[in-house]
């Protein structure tokens, strides 16, 4: 018996189920990443343990000024998100579409600052494997801090550019009118969604820019 | 009843025909079968590789296959079955069917997500299969660095993608059965009238969640290091070789509770229907899974007491296994309690059921000996454990996946499968199963190592009976793959609760239809409400 | 020692076939005195008292296993920690695994592949490492096994009984001829060992092989009485605990001395600075326990070392 209702799901008997049983799916989700991500950190967090003078040496040869940037640009990409949602929640529609659209503008100068990153990165020889070059001591254990740090920064790059293609075609939905007041889900989801890569993202600057510094 | 009125009625399978309305299903059931054929597929090659080991453990010298060969031989089989066939099985199969059906709803919280888990699924496989057609991996399936990161020189990588992908397909599938059971119960279905099958999902799910990612994340480092030679584990490089074993095993220790917990669930329906008796101690059952799950979590260093690993972890691990025992414990006492005083009927299921609860018995006591700190150092990569394992996965996990799909085998395809050659295969399968393990635990002890294609003489004869028995196992598996097929076409038509069962799947039509309800049942009784006079047919 | 671990398994032999025969033998009497059909009474008692008795069971199976468990972990452990304390008077004997073969060498220098000479009725003490991935040394016999790791030296200890030829496995797969790398231990009388070793007595002891390739590093240059450089002196250091520059003590063992020689910025000793360079790929695993014997045979613990 299907719920009669067009913006729900014909799997769930009401608006409030499908609306429940989305926020516990996001959750759950959310749970995995932050597993995933736990992973990296462990295994970051033993090797600089081993290594404590030359994971400070490369952490000192990170790039602070852009990625303090990046968090702040970051950090407002999820104010405007939350706007976004609270928009949803109006019913107002182009006000919706408008922080949706400033929130990918934001995810975007994320990435572009990071390709700019990653790119006073490779001039000075700090990606491994193409052509590292480090004149202090224990190089290879610096070696080893530069794979971890492209790799962690990397997969989170790999969720903002995920995060990104979400929240355009969000955009592009609501644009066609797809959410209302009493339906607006994808929005809510999404966002949990994208506030976690920026929770993640404050986790890895300090542990990979500031606290090893030291 | 009339055979034609049942079969004229539109049900999931009658509506639509074609390879789109396959590939393209949102329905759990159709999926569920998807899944099926799939894992029967991956299921043949992993046996095949089986047949092969056995036939070459049949003399000292590896003189069917190189040992080159032999060592690519034993690690497909560990990778397919492991992850391939075990994980999936119960929950991708029989889970995906019913998980919806037994608690009264129509679907999965989000069927799409459903048949993107099958895709990766098969993704994944495809990209194992490819690492076998191009020429193996000789890691084994437990991928140790630094010979996985750096000595190896077989096909890790696209192994490990495929484990990788496929990892996806477990996330999503926990996730959704997770969201049904909490947010999708019918009317006055509460948390303690669940099936016990319900609640090993549930825990099943909740472990597929958190400790799959753990994998996917060890595996992509592991994979990362052997391209760029990264030294995260290599010692030559800087890395610390145990450092892989704690992260591959905090995952694949739970990861044994993923294979076992929902054997444990059709366990509980099988008995509970042919003894006409409700499970003794519902509470603690369910309980049970609850902490098995949980401690699951805690005891995985108990596969690295000799790997250099201090003496202090070692001690704390040890406590944990015998404490994640105990609950395990528990579950056999309560089915061998569920007997009592009940009408026991001895149809296949139930054959199957039984010898599940006897070798997952046998299987879970020999993990004791292996707790066993002092002992292990002995057992510990020998073929003792080998035999551990395979009476917990084999004996009791994959006789209890049998047992379910005889089970609910008519609620499926709507037909009858033939009791006579079921029953003789359960026990064929029972004799073959221990006449194939039991000597193995003995060549355990006597110091046979794993993995080995050749073998001191003297060991000759323990591996002889395995082999035998390991060629009756073969029929135990091959021949429900015969009749089970020619029941779809010439089996007795179904009615829609031919055990006369209780539950909310057998109060639909078998098979059922496409929404599983025409009404939203309303649950008014405890779970399992045998009334003990009437007996199941057949 | 063995005894004991076979004691752990014949113990575990009869609980657990004590209790896979009970579970057994209830489903089978149950099966059959409850089967459909039969006369056997089935009446309940009232479901209080159902409730009662079925809550009283459960805490018996629930608190006997746990009971039974902890008396037999304890046991376990014990045996375990009984095995891996290794007696002080112990014979060292250095292993080095590598695909696919065991290197051995006595301290007398004496050298021996895939094969282990020693006497009976002695702790000997087996000091290994692995020269590329993860193997396993395992002497089924005498109860023993201990993975055996890249880049660090782990333990094992036994002591033979009955001289004779034992089997000797590798026992983590390491490869291709994981299952060739098998060997013999041979236990030999004392007597009989003794001649052994001088028979195969005609080269360098491991401690002079040790001091040979010491001086050809130019370790002395550092580490000599001439030296000009402030670094540590090694007679009387094996075996004493170290003060770190971080405040940490450390024991200077096997591990300290390896390490000290391929990743010298690591464990710093206090009031020195991080000058010493790494001889990482300079020298072999052997190389390394010859200089490590060479060390020992400074003098150990029971000298007052000046820094």
């Amino acid at each position: 018996m299907a719920n009669g209702d067009a913006s729900v799901a014909a799997q769930f008997d009401d608006a409030e189920q499908q609306r429940t049983a989305s926020n516990l799916g996001i959750w759950i989700f959310l749970a995995t990443e932050i597993l995933f991500f736990g992973v990296l950190f462990a295994a970051y967090a033993i090797t600089r343990v081993r290594f404590p003078e030359a994971f400070a040496a490369g952490s000192r040869l990170t790039n602070l000024p852009l990625a303090g940037t990046n968090t702040a640009v970051l950090v407002t990409s999820s104010l405007t998100m939350a706007l976004g949602v609270h928009a949803a929640r109006r019913g107002a529609r182009r006000a919706l579409v408008g922080w949706l659209g400033l929130t990918v503008a934001l995810g975007c100068a994320f990435l572009a600052i990071k390709a700019v990153e990653y790119r006073f990165d490779y001039l000075e020889h700090l990606v491994p494997s193409l052509d590292f070059r480090y004149a202090g001591p224990q190089a290879d254990q610096v070696e080893l801090f530069f794979y971890l740090y492209f790799f962690i920064t990397g997969v989170h790059a790999l969720h903002v550019l995920i995060g990104i293609g979400c929240l355009a075609t969000i955009a592009v939905m609501a644009s066609r009118n797809a959410f209302s007041a009493a339906y607006f889900t994808p929005v809510d989801v999404t966002g949990l969604y994208w506030h976690l890569v920026d929770v993640i993202w404050l986790f890895v600057f300090p542990i990979l820019y500031l606290i090893s510094r030291s | 009843m009339n055979s034609a009125a049942i079969a004229s009625h539109e049900n999931y399978l009658s509506s639509g025909w074609n390879w789109g309305s396959w590939l393209t299903t949102l329905d759990h059931k159709r999926i569920g079968i998807l899944y099926t054929v799939t894992i029967t597929l991956l299921f043949g090659i992993g046996g095949a590789a089986a047949a092969m080991i056995r036939l070459d453990l049949l003399t000292p010298h590896s003189q069917l296959v190189s040992i080159e060969t032999y060592n690519k031989l034993f690690t497909m089989h560990g990778v397919i079955m492991v992850w391939f066939f075990l994980i999936p099985s119960i929950p991708a199969t029989l889970g995906n069917f019913l998980v919806p059906m037994m608690v009264g709803a129509r679907d999965l919280a989000f069927p799409r997500l459903n048949l993107a888990s099958w895709y990766l699924f098969v993704g994944g496989g495809l990209f194992t299969i490819y690492a076998l057609l191009a020429g193996g991996v000789d890691t084994g399936w437990t991928f140790y660095a630094p010979y996985s990161t750096t000595f190896s020189s077989s096909h890790v990588f696209a192994a490990a993608t495929g484990v990788f992908i496929a990892g996806f397909s477990s996330i999503l599938t926990g996730l959704n059965f997770v969201v049904t059971i909490h947010e999708m119960r019918a009317p006055g279905m509460t948390w303690f009238r669940l099936p016990l099958f319900i609640w090993s999902m549930y825990a099943t799910s909740l472990i597929l969640v958190l400790a799959t990612p753990v994998l996917a994340m060890t595996l992509m480092l592991m994979a990362i290091e052997r391209t760029f030679g990264i030294g995260v584990f290599d010692p030559a490089l800087g890395g610390d070789p145990l450092l892989f074993q704690h992260l591959f095993w905090f995952y694949s220790h739970p990861a044994v509770y993923i294979m076992v917990v929902p054997a444990m669930g059709v366990a509980s329906e099988i008995v509970t229907c042919f003894c006409r008796n409700p499970v003794f101690g519902y509470r603690f059952m369910a309980y049970a899974i609850l902490a098995i799950a949980a401690f699951g979590f805690l005891v995985w260093g108990h596969h690295m007491f000799v790997s250099g690993q201090s003496a202090y972890a070692g001690t704390v691990f040890s406590l944990l296994t015998f404490l994640v025992s105990v609950p395990s414990a528990i579950k056999v006492f309560n089915w061998t309690a569920t007997l009592y005083k009940g009408h026991v009927s001895f149809q296949a299921p139930m054959l199957y059921a039984l010898g599940f609860v006897g070798l997952f018995t046998i299987g879970g006591l020999t993990g004791l000996f292996l707790a066993s700190l002092g002992l292990d150092v002995q057992l510990h990569d020998t073929y003792f454990v080998v035999a551990h394992f395979h009476y917990v996965m084999v004996g009791g996990a994959v006789m209890a996946f049998f047992g379910g799909i005889h089970f609910w085998w008519p609620k499926i395809t709507g037909r009858m499968y033939p009791e006579g050659w079921a029953r003789f295969t359960a026990i064929l399968t029972f004799i073959g199963f221990n006449l194939t393990f039991f000597p193995q635990f003995i060549l355990g002890y006597l110091g046979m190592p794993r993995r080995y294609p050749e073998y001191p003489p003297e060991f000759q004869v323990w591996n002889v009976l395995s082999s035998a028995g390991a060629s009756l196992l073969a029929f135990g598996y091959v021949l429900p793959l015969i009749y089970l097929l020619w029941s779809l076409r010439y089996g007795a038509r179904a009615p829609a609760n031919p055990w006369n069962a209780k539950g909310l799947e057998w109060e639909t039509a078998s098979p059922p239809p496409t929404e599983n309800f025409h009404t939203t049942p309303v649950v008014t009784e405890e779970a399992y409400a045998y009334s003990r006079a009437e007996s199941p047919h057949g | 020692m063995a005894g004991q671990v076979d004691n752990l398994y014949f113990a575990w032999l009869v609980l657990s076939g004590v209790v896979a025969l009970a579970v057994a033998v209830l489903i089978v009497w149950f099966a059959i005195r409850y089967r459909q059909g039969s006369a056997a009474k089935r009446t309940l008692a009232d479901a209080a008292e159902r409730e009662k008795t079925m809550r009283r069971i459960e805490i018996v199976w629930t608190v006997v296993p746990v009971v039974l468990f902890l008396v037999m972990f304890v046991w376990s452990a014990r045996v375990y920690y009984r095995s891996v304390a290794v007696p002080k008077d112990a014979l060292p004997i250095y292993v080095v695994a590598k695909q696919w073969m065991w290197h051995a060498e006595h301290p007398g220098g004496e050298r021996e592949i895939d094969e282990l000479h020693v006497p009976a009725d002695r702790p000997v003490e087996l000091v290994m490492t692995s020269q590329d991935v993860i193997h396993s040394l395992s002497i089924p016999d005498f109860r023993v096994k201990q993975d055996v790791l890249p880049g660090r030296y782990t333990t094992l200890w036994f002591t033979a009984n009955r001289p004779g030829e034992y089997h000797l496995f590798c026992t983590q797969y390491c490869g291709a001829s994981h299952s060739h790398m098998v060997g013999r231990v041979v236990v030999m009388e004392p007597a009989a060992f003794e001649g052994w070793l001088s028979a195969h007595a005609n080269v360098p002891t491991m401690a002079a092989r040790g001091a040979q390739r010491y001086r050809q590093l130019g370790c002395s240059g550092c580490h000599g009485a001439q030296a000009t450089v402030h670094a540590p002196r090694l007679e009387g250091l094996f075996g004493r605990p170290v003060q770190l520059r971080d405040g940490r003590f450390v024991l200077a063992d096997e591990r300290f001395i390896r390490d000290a020689v391929l990743l010298p910025s690591e464990d710093v000793p206090a009031g020195y600075e991080a000058n010493m360079p790494s001889f990482r790929g300079q020298i072999g695993e052997e190389e390394l326990l010859e200089i490590i014997e060479y060390v020992k045979s400074l003098g150990n613990a029971t000298q007052e070392v000046v820094p």
